[in-house]
């Protein structure tokens, strides 16, 4: 892990306190997750005690202090994909990659969660594969999706 | 000139400007039940049973007494059938996971609260966050806080700062109203590394 | 890049721009808003600019990519200026056609026109299509004439003008315009906005804050999404007039990290605002200074709440705070702090270009103006919609919505989110209004408006949105955490036909609890799904609990697929399509569903060729036993494939 890096996208928001979430948000996207040293840093250069950093990352839902897989598939929950059958759209996805809403497969390929909406709710049921968003999804659509992921 | 007059219970108490309705009433003797109250400590507003019904300007309403500030002319009841229903399903809520708390058993049995109203799901924690705000505020240690939230949220000790803290410390343990069974329990296991 | 010193300075400049634009010169304008763009907007758009390109027209053409139009379900749109001729699903493959016919020979391409679903009268103009007609899109129609990231565009459609005026009229005045305008939150709180800028602009307190609210949470809601991608520069001019009116020279814009175009559109925006002398200090030359961070999200809807986006612009986790000092006299940092929702503050430069009196001729006595709504779910004509307050649901629904899709009926229209009611056929008559939601047991919240149709369980609906407030709660207060979590069990327990007698009770007393003792509004108004679906749909819960049957044939414990062996033609499609293999037969073997086997997921019943409709749902009953393996072979040989 480069320290380097770390200090440097602290040093980009004014190693402030209160830019702590944008700091991890950074953090997250450059890792695809927050290694417990990087938050030890981040502790020690904003002055901030460490059980704030870590309610913090287990607050808020866009944080992750497990390695995520190569693909992350988000399938959003909101009302208008749940009315339009997205647990089906689930169950489907599950079925075929093995894992659980939270869990990452064994070969690190696939990260599954869900998402309480992602605002493209005309596209319903939507899911959002490495921030690629594909709408109009139905059970049987996934298994053709999910093929062209390796 | 500072003193707020204000009534609680039918009767006349003056407080302090800056005061909360939990201060006013405990001057004047008058006992309001509290889980997540501590004189050394913030005021928190989470366990929610100090709540009391407020009259301001002919309306009425709910509030936490331990946080909502004192007001010239508040007319205030800390009993009233909608406030020993909330208070007692509240008890009951928590009841369900900690059953045996030593803190909640006069409480429930003033209130008349069923433990077996909800099915139980042991945690022991009622989440009244003492230990967490009294390392925070009090030793400043942050040794123990909240992680994630809603339904899941939970106490966890730090590993990295609970070893070096809180063998010599233990401070909270007694603050714990469910007798500090969680606070032993999750420092164990933080010492053994299984939480992270 | 000019720095406009004076709002003489800023005509002039938007005179010059205007006198090199010609509204005659064919103009295309490609929707590139978040849902066209997953629809695939991105490969026209590169399209466009390739036939242009290739056709000789780059000097004759203009090409815009704008935001969100609002039809989303039918994107990609094209709408081709001055005209108005409206294209949608426009694909790749389209573009030669509408350069070389439309553009070059100024003919219509049939195909991608509107096509009305009663009459099949095609329709070529956008103003003409009744999705578009019944609206009044006073704050949403920029959208469409405008690129996102030119600031030039802005200007030329009057931009700045509001400010400009402002600034000239003095703090005092635009609070008072603000005032008598009735602008009430659009967030969902509807407070008065005038009245919480006073508030503010009174404190007497050197540091002021103003905050916008783009955490758009309610999960069906994304019109503050299309806003911001579409029109950041409404906002950032309606939130400057704000700090201007209050006196706070700092301005946080908090942005879900889940709207990355919304994020970087609002960025290039303050960007040139600031090289324009828009914003930044010596705004316009007044000696005004005022700047603005945005702020983005980290995945919790509860930061929505204001008092808890505010913790989290402290950068803590966003618990809420109890409101008993409100928040535009001690909120940010202890500050006095102006909180709107983004489509509150992009309906301030209309007001104060327009003024107040011209405002109020829209919407009802308490309720004016206009909203954006999310028309989504079971409706024909998905998408963002603005009606002036006081429109009836049923004008939305059927006149803008196109009504229920697949010959369905409808059966429940939900509004307010988490914090809002379904609302029943019998009151599709309300007109949408603040005090006219709240009243009919829901509210308008945001503005999402969720369709729903017989299909739709509405105990399902009640444990849905129980199950999304159990995981956004902050988690803090017993009453939240504690209530929210037995009444999901609850309601799991029904929709799994484990109901029993004395659980409607129960939900009635827990949400008594939740909605009085919580500390903020996110646990205060959970159960109001639930209160709504058992006040207007009390024989489904009903029917749950006592004949273990769902009504709407949804929930999964409590149906069963069932073949007729009436109808099967042995097709073969529903066996191959199987997820689990549980259908046995083959060609002219009448189909039979292992019940075993099955996992519910429906594909049979959607694959099921619409001419034979021989899968069914049962609920209630027992599913009658397969018959006999000597029956199931159809006679003969079959006419019908």
């Amino acid at each position: 892990m480069d320290t380097e890096k770390i200090d440097r996208i602290i040093g980009k928001h004014d190693s402030e306190a209160s830019s702590l979430i944008q700091v991890l948000l950074e953090i997250q996207s450059e890792y695809h997750w927050l290694p417990k040293e990087a938050l030890e840093r981040v502790s020690e250069r904003l002055q901030v005690p460490l059980a704030r950093i870590m309610h913090i990352a287990t607050f808020y839902k866009a944080f992750s202090l497990v390695p995520k897989g190569r693909h992350e598939i988000h399938i959003c929950m909101g009302t208008a994909c749940h009315v339009r059958g997205a647990p089906r759209v689930l169950d489907a996805v599950q079925d075929l990659t093995g894992i659980k809403p939270g869990e990452t497969d064994l070969d690190l390929k696939f990260s599954l969660e869900t998402v309480n909406c992602l605002g493209c709710c005309a596209l319903g049921p939507v899911v959002e594969i490495d921030g690629k968003t594909h709408g109009k999804m139905s059970p049987s659509d996934t298994a053709e999706v999910l093929k062209n992921y390796d | 000139m500072s003193g707020i007059l204000l009534q609680i219970d039918g009767r006349q108490v003056e407080a302090e400007e800056g005061m909360t309705l939990l201060e006013a009433a405990r001057k004047e003797g008058i006992h309001i039940p509290t889980l997540c109250h501590h004189d050394k400590l913030e005021p928190y507003g989470a366990c929610r049973i100090c709540i009391v019904e407020v009259e301001d300007r002919g309306r009425t309403k709910l509030v936490v007494s331990c946080v909502y500030p004192v007001e010239e002319g508040l007319i205030v009841r800390t009993r009233s059938e909608k406030i020993d229903r909330i208070r007692k399903m509240i008890l009951e809520l928590l009841l369900a996971h900690a059953p045996d708390a030593f803190g909640l058993q006069d409480l429930a049995r003033e209130y008349g609260a069923d433990r077996n109203r909800f099915e139980k799901e042991a945690s022991f924690c009622i989440h009244c966050g003492l230990c967490v705000r009294y390392c925070a505020e009090v030793k400043k240690k942050h040794a123990v806080g909240f992680v994630d939230r809603g339904i899941r949220r939970e106490i966890c000790f730090v590993p990295e700062v609970a070893a070096k803290e809180c063998w010599d410390c233990k401070e909270c343990f007694p603050l714990c109203p469910t007798e500090a069974l969680q606070a032993a329990f999750v420092l164990v296991e933080a010492f053994t590394g299984k939480k992270t | 890049m000019p720095r406009i010193n004076s709002p003489a300075e800023l005509e002039a400049f938007r005179e010059g721009l205007l006198s090199q634009r010609d509204p005659n010169k064919p103009c295309i304008t490609l929707c590139s808003g978040s849902a066209c763009h997953a629809s695939g907007s991105a490969e026209v758009g590169a399209r466009i600019e390739e036939e242009v390109r290739k056709q000789g027209l780059s000097d004759e053409v203009i090409i815009r990519k704008t935001g969100c139009h609002g039809f989303c379900e039918r994107g990609p749109i094209v709408v081709i200026h001055p005209e108005g001729i409206c294209y949608f699903q426009v694909k790749a493959e389209d573009v030669p056609d509408i350069i070389s016919r439309t553009i070059k020979e100024k003919q219509i391409v049939d195909r991608l026109l509107y096509e009305d679903p009663d009459t099949s009268e095609k329709i070529i103009y956008e103003s003409e299509i009744p999705f578009y007609k019944n609206q009044e899109r006073l704050v949403f129609g920029s959208n469409g004439n405008i690129d996102p990231k030119s600031i030039d565009d802005y200007l030329a459609i009057g931009g700045y003008a509001a400010l400009a005026r402002a600034l000239e009229w003095g703090p005092e005045k635009v609070v008072e315009e603000i005032k008598k305008s009735n602008l009430r939150g659009r967030g969902g709180g509807g407070f008065p906005a005038g009245r919480k800028w006073e508030g503010s602009r009174n404190a007497p307190e050197e540091i002021k804050y103003v905050i916008v609210n783009a955490d758009e949470g309610d999960p069906g809601a994304y019109m503050d999404r299309s806003l911001l991608e579409g029109n950041p520069h409404a906002i950032l001019e309606g939130l400057t007039i704000g700090a201007w009116a209050i006196g706070s020279h700092e301005g946080y814009i908090y942005v879900r990290q889940e709207y990355p175009l919304a994020v970087e559109n609002i960025t290039i925006a303050i960007e040139k605002a600031e090289e324009y002398g828009l914003l930044g200090k010596n705004i316009l030359g007044s000696g005004f200074d005022f700047t603005v961070k945005v702020h983005r999200g980290a995945g919790a809807f509860v930061c929505g709440e204001s008092t808890a986006l505010m913790t989290a612009l402290e950068g803590r986790a966003g618990e809420p705070r109890p409101k008993y000092i409100r928040s535009n006299i001690k909120g940010l940092w202890g500050k006095p702090s102006v909180l709107n929702n983004v489509e509150t503050w992009a309906n301030v430069p209309l007001i104060i270009n327009k003024g107040a009196d011209w405002f109020t001729q829209f919407g009802t006595e308490r309720s004016k103006g206009t909203k954006i709504f999310s028309l989504v779910g079971k409706i024909t004509n998905t998408g963002l919609v603005e009606v002036p307050m006081g429109m009836t649901l049923r004008d939305i629904i059927y006149k803008i919505g196109g009504g229920i899709p697949g010959g369905k009926r409808f059966k429940a229209v939900q509004t307010g989110g988490p914090s809002g009611g379904c609302l029943p056929e019998e009151l599709l008559d309300l007109q949408v209004g603040f005090d006219e939601l709240t009243q009919a047991g829901s509210m308008m919240g945001s503005g999402g408006m969720i369709v729903m149709d017989e299909d739709t369980c509405m105990v399902d609906v009640a444990r849905y949105f129980l199950d999304f407030l159990t995981d956004e709660s902050c988690g803090k207060c017993v009453p939240c955490r504690e209530g929210m979590r037995q009444m999901l069990k609850i309601l799991t327990n029904i929709t799994q036909g484990k109901g029993k007698e004395g659980d409607i009770q129960l939900l009635e007393e827990l949400a008594e609890v939740t909605s009085e003792a919580s500390l903020c509004a996110l646990g205060k108004s959970a159960p109001n799904p639930l209160l709504s679906t058992l006040r207007h749909f009390r024989e489904e819960y009903e029917a749950h609990i006592k004949e273990k049957r769902c009504p709407a044939l949804s929930c999964k414990e409590l149906i069963a697929y069932y073949i007729d062996p009436e109808k099967c033609k042995a097709c073969m499609i529903c066996l191959r399509k199987c997820p689990a293999d549980a259908i046995e037969g083959g060609k002219k073997l009448i189909h039979v569903i292992d019940q075993e086997k099955c996992t519910k997921c429906g594909t049979c019943f959607e694959s099921c060729p619409p001419r034979f409709s021989a899968v069914r749902k049962i609920s209630g009953e027992p599913v009658p036993p397969p018959i006999p393996e000597e029956q199931r072979t159809i006679a003969g040989k079959s006419k019908e494939k």
